[in-house]
């Protein structure tokens, strides 16, 4: 047990790639064989894994089940891995959905079946690899290999303009990626000249000697790695205006291609913010605030009001991710405790809700290949497991309380509503709303979610039968029903009982608001001369509502039921 | 004086000259119908050589021999190492697809040999005189290579234009030496860096820079720079596809090597580097976007890597010009050329089996490689690796070599060079996964020639392929070696 506790990390993250290998090497003809065992293969690696949640000591925080070998000494690259609850949450989340994704996949795909699992483990095997990364050259390694298995998914198994969706995809997120090499590498040969140590890509190290370090020279430097690295996070997220890669990818992609896109590799972009644009660049994030906040904003909105008017039940999806992210993005751009444990959780919560709207779509579809919602209608009545899951799942995603999504919102919109106005706003005059301002934005787009989704139901679910196609319809079976409870099931268990949560992100977001308002403290960045005083105000405030928001919905959870 | 300790010092670059006469001697024995054994001969000799080779550089090499003309010191070793192993892999893909392509004759090894003579000779000389001969015998080597289908049209006019462009380009290289004689009175370049160093303070002879400028151009030409890269595309088109690999590689590897002797050993004196700095600068962000851009309006797999290879001396010389800066151009440039070998070198070959199993430039044209991944899945698979590595795609030998330029690119503060090439690559990715598309999403056409693959030939893919996925998975070991080269 010593010995598996101390290589956990490596174990997980590389046991979908052996999986890969070994089905490389078996025989083609037996798709169902391959199917099993590409399943056993995912389930196994979310059973290795569960042992992190426990084994995790929140108390203690920081990096925990490090590993460090030396992988190319002459540069200062190292295999240097470790998580912390932010990456914890996220790598289970990770192992957890590709179990579903995989199980999901069953009946969808019947062509090429033997290159589509083995796709689908090494992907696996690249995200893990991105959370558990401490070493910014494997980071990047993970990071940009992820690309050419989902390529591969949404470029073969993909719909009518698969092709063309697969191209955007990759060239949009190299584009992205190889600015924020550049990024990299400038953090790369900054480091020994601030530390006077060897060269080194230990994030860790990054982040304790550049975070905090006040020379003129590195905070003009950090300016540019930040939009250096706000272009290739940005652009996986995606934010407004980096965004329209997104629809096409989503919508051409395989069910179990979107359920891990939306799932999992649009978090790559969140958690890229929050492991190091945050941390590392204090200083060019606050000072380029207003903008992120906009950006968040307009995201949310824009997401909301595309997905309003879609057609296409899948693109609907699709651009409610927009929208989704877009909070998740404005709880950490809170740069309070409450914002960010509210947009780190909300990143679970949107991996959940999402990726079981993708499957339930996928689900239509694979029934009557068509997505186009005028062609549904009165679906409970000869699909009422169906349309019962459906319900819960688009409650999750609306936010209603007792599910996940509430918890998450809510804990946001705390988040927002305690930034302090002078960081709050772009246009004169209306500066002293601050973040009330983006926090009233932001409702708005909750009521838009509610409306889309809840339109989206009435439309598909209700109403009468008329479409003679759609009364053969047959209702989920065993393995359908199998791949969407496990997150109901986790929807509920966020949405009650959010504490463990909470808990494993308690300090590692403690420590990075403190850095974060360590930064502000000193910062004299073109903000003008009222601003320590009024910041000092609101810093008393927020943790005593922080804390407010976290409680809140736990006592209120616990009471309802 | 010739003493028999410079002979065994010349060792490494004797053995291919040698034996390339030995073969031309088992080939006229043995005539035509024996294609085999010249070939494996070859591939003995390039062994025997590489293993001299390595015996000198475990000896420590001595450096100068006979007088002076020829430098086999470890940059000119490590160099000879990558050009044995491009040789051998272009040797091994063509045994069997030389009677296939109309031209089963085995002259076509001793060529190779002497090419690979030439080449080391170019990167051991600090002699322009050696350096010439070097590049003559090399150049001589490749103009027969190339117009080596003869009966194929593609081919005469592809040699001939190689040729006289070829021709032009070394009168340049001649005139360029000419003129440092003249200017210095001295051909070594030593003799020409302490001429300069002694003239220091003043703006640089006239002369001088006019031969530099005429040097740079006729080496320029051999990469394949911009603008000196017009004959490239038709050249490879022209060429078999392991012959198009060979010069895209050996070639392009033989003129960096020698650039960066010119470079750093004879113009390394500030006032004249700063001009050469800035110009090496321009040609580089130029080769960089002009290649990849007119890549992507290729559909013959060779024009497009042919343009892929103008491309890549862009990024080569951004290595230049950063090692100009800060001093490290030497290692950078190996790195990325043995990544590159293996890399370019696999995907030509694999070009070639698709193209010799075609009619006439069918085979050559992207479709041909249409649902590769279904008749063949391993060469599918092998073409995938050699593309993404060419992409630059991590974890592969492609993905380092690019790392590792742009790495030394930030360390000389040339962040725009270096935001430009990274960007220019992102334009690489969409023509080379054209033809992943082509192989993974397409579907195989009814009436796609069989396609056989020799054992010779899958041998080179996969060594290929493995080196290009070791570089970029291990890559400590080769970086360390480059770096130990010194400056």
């Amino acid at each position: 047990m010593g010995w598996y506790q101390a290589h956990i990390l490596t174990i997980v993250t590389f046991l979908p790639l052996a999986g890969a290998l070994a089905l490389v090497a078996a025989p083609k003809g037996k798709p169902k064989l391959i199917m099993q065992a590409a399943t056993w293969i995912a389930l196994l690696d979310f059973l290795l894994s569960v042992p992190l949640f426990f084994w995790y000591d929140a108390g203690r925080g920081g990096f925990q089940f490090l590993e460090r070998a030396s992988w190319i000494p002459s540069i200062g690259v190292q295999y240097y891995v470790g998580i912390d609850g932010i990456s914890l949450l996220l790598l289970l989340l990770t192992t957890f959905l590709g179990v579903i994704a995989i199980l999901s996949s069953w009946s969808a795909i019947t062509e090429r079946v033997k290159e589509y699992y083995v796709f689908m483990l090494v992907l696996q095997t690249g995200m893990l690899g991105v959370f558990i990364s401490l070493d910014f050259f494997l980071f990047y390694v993970f990071w940009e290999a992820m690309l050419v298995p989902m390529y591969f998914l949404i470029g073969i198994w993909g719909g009518p303009r698969k092709l063309y969706a697969a191209i955007k995809f990759f060239l949009y997120t190299l584009l992205g990626s190889v600015l924020m090499l550049l990024g990299i590498l400038a953090i790369y040969f900054y480091y020994p000249k601030a530390s006077g140590g060897p060269p080194t890509f230990d994030i860790t190290e990054f982040i304790r000697v550049l975070g905090p370090l006040t020379d003129p020279e590195w905070l003009e430097m950090q300016k540019w790695v930040f939009l250096a690295f706000f272009v290739g996070f940005a652009i996986k997220v995606p934010m407004f205006p980096f965004h329209t890669w997104l629809p096409d990818a989503h919508v051409e992609a395989p069910t179990a291609g979107s359920v891990i896109l939306a799932g999992v590799l649009l978090k790559m972009g969140t958690y890229g913010f929050v492991r190091f644009s945050l941390p590392l660049l204090p200083r060019a994030t606050i000072h380029y605030l207003p903008w992120m906040l906009a950006l968040c904003v307009v995201g949310i909105l824009y997401g909301a009001l595309v997905a309003m008017v879609q057609k296409d039940w899948k693109k609907l999806v699709a651009y409610s991710s927009v929208s989704h992210l877009g909070f998740c993005m404005l709880g950490v751009f809170a740069l309070n405790q409450a914002g960010l444990k509210g947009g780190i959780l909300q990143m679970v919560n949107h991996g959940l809700s999402t990726g079981a709207l993708f499957l339930l779509v996928g689900l239509i579809y694979e029934r009557r290949h068509t997505r186009m919602i005028s062609e549904f209608g009165g679906l409970s009545k000869q699909m009422p497991v169906y349309a019962t899951l459906f319900m819960i799942i688009t409650m999750s995603s609306i936010g209603l309380p007792l599910l996940n999504g509430f918890i998450g919102e809510f804990t946001i919109l705390v988040g927002a509503f305690t930034i302090p106005p002078v960081y709050g706003f772009l246009l004169p005059g209306l500066g002293f709303l601050g973040g009330k301002f983006w926090a009233v934005c932001a409702v708005f787009g909750i009521v838009l979610g509610a409306a889309y989704m809840l339109w989206l139901y009435q439309r598909t679910m209700f109403g009468k039968l008329d479409n003679p196609e759609n009364a053969k319809l047959k209702d989920l079976n065993l393995r359908e029903v199998m791949t969407l409870a496990p997150i109901v099931a986790c929807c509920f268990w966020i949405g009650i009982y959010p504490q463990p949560f909470f808990s494993v992100l308690e300090k590692p977001v403690a420590d990075l608001a403190q850095r974060l308002e360590a930064a502000e403290g000193g910062a004299d960045l073109a903000r003008g001369a009222a601003l320590p005083r009024a910041r000092g105000a609101d810093v008393a405030a927020a943790p005593a509502v922080a804390a407010q928001a976290v409680a809140a919905p736990a006592a209120g959870g616990a009471s309802a039921p | 004086m010739t003493t028999a300790r410079d002979l065994a010092d010349a060792l490494p670059i004797l053995i291919p000259a040698a034996g390339g006469l030995w073969v031309l001697v088992v080939v006229s024995l043995l005539g035509d119908r024996h294609l085999r054994a010249p070939a494996l001969h070859a591939l003995g000799i390039l062994a025997l050589s590489g293993a001299a080779a390595l015996a000198a550089l475990a000896r420590g090499p001595r450096g100068a021999i006979f007088e002076g003309a020829v430098l086999l010191d470890a940059q000119a070793l490590a160099f000879h190492l990558i050009f044995l192993m491009i040789a051998g892999l272009t040797v091994l893909a063509s045994i069997d697809l030389l009677r296939l392509a109309g031209a089963g004759h085995g002259e076509f090894y001793a060529l190779i040999l002497f090419a690979v003579f030439g080449m080391t000779m170019m990167a051991g000389s600090e002699n322009l005189l050696t350096l010439f001969l070097g590049l003559e015998v090399l150049s001589i080597s490749l103009y027969v290579l190339a117009g080596f289908t003869r009966d194929r049209v593609y081919s005469v006019e592809g040699a001939l234009k190689y040729f006289l462009l070829g021709a032009f380009s070394t009168g340049f290289v001649l005139y360029g030496i000419a003129l440092f004689y003249g200017a210095t009175g001295r051909i070594d370049l030593r003799g020409i860096a302490s001429h300069l160093s002694a003239a220091r303070g003043g703006s640089p002879d006239p002369l001088i820079v006019a031969g530099a400028a005429l040097l740079l151009i006729g080496l320029g030409f051999k990469v394949a720079a911009v603008p000196f890269h017009f004959w490239a595309p038709d050249v490879y088109q022209g060429s078999m596809g392991q012959v198009a690999g060979f010069m895209a590689t050996g070639t392009k590897a033989a003129a960096f090597a020698a650039l960066l002797r010119v470079l750093t050993v004879g113009l390394g004196e500030e006032s004249i580097r700063d001009q050469w700095v800035g110009l090496l600068s321009v040609i580089a962000i130029l080769t960089m976007i002009v290649g990849n851009v007119l890549a992507l309006a290729q559909q013959n797999i060779k024009r497009m890597l042919a343009y892929s290879s103008i491309a890549n001396a862009g990024y080569l010389l951004v290595a230049v010009v950063a090692g100009g800066r800060a001093g490290n151009g030497t290692a950078t440039v190996l790195f990325y050329l043995a990544a590159y070998a293996f890399m370019t070198v696999g995907a030509f070959a694999v070009a070639a089996l698709l193209g010799s199993a075609g009619e006439e430039d069918e085979g050559y044209s992207l479709p041909a490689f249409a649902g590769l991944s279904r008749r063949r899945p391993y060469l599918a698979a092998a073409m995938a690796i050699f593309m993404l590595s060419l992409t630059g795609i991590p974890p592969t030998g492609g993905f380092m070599g690019k790392f590792y330029i742009f790495k030394s690119a930030v360390d000389a503060g040339l962040y725009g060079l270096a935001a430009v090439g990274l960007l220019a690559s992102v334009v690489g990715a969409f023509y080379y996964l054209r033809v992943v598309v082509q192989m993974y999403l397409r579907e195989p056409a009814g009436d796609a020639p069989p396609l056989l693959v020799g054992r010779a030939e899958a041998l080179a893919i996969l060594i290929a392929a493995l080196g290009t996925l070791w570089i970029g998975l291990f890559p400590s070991s080769l970086i360390t070696f480059a770096q130990q080269l010194g400056p």
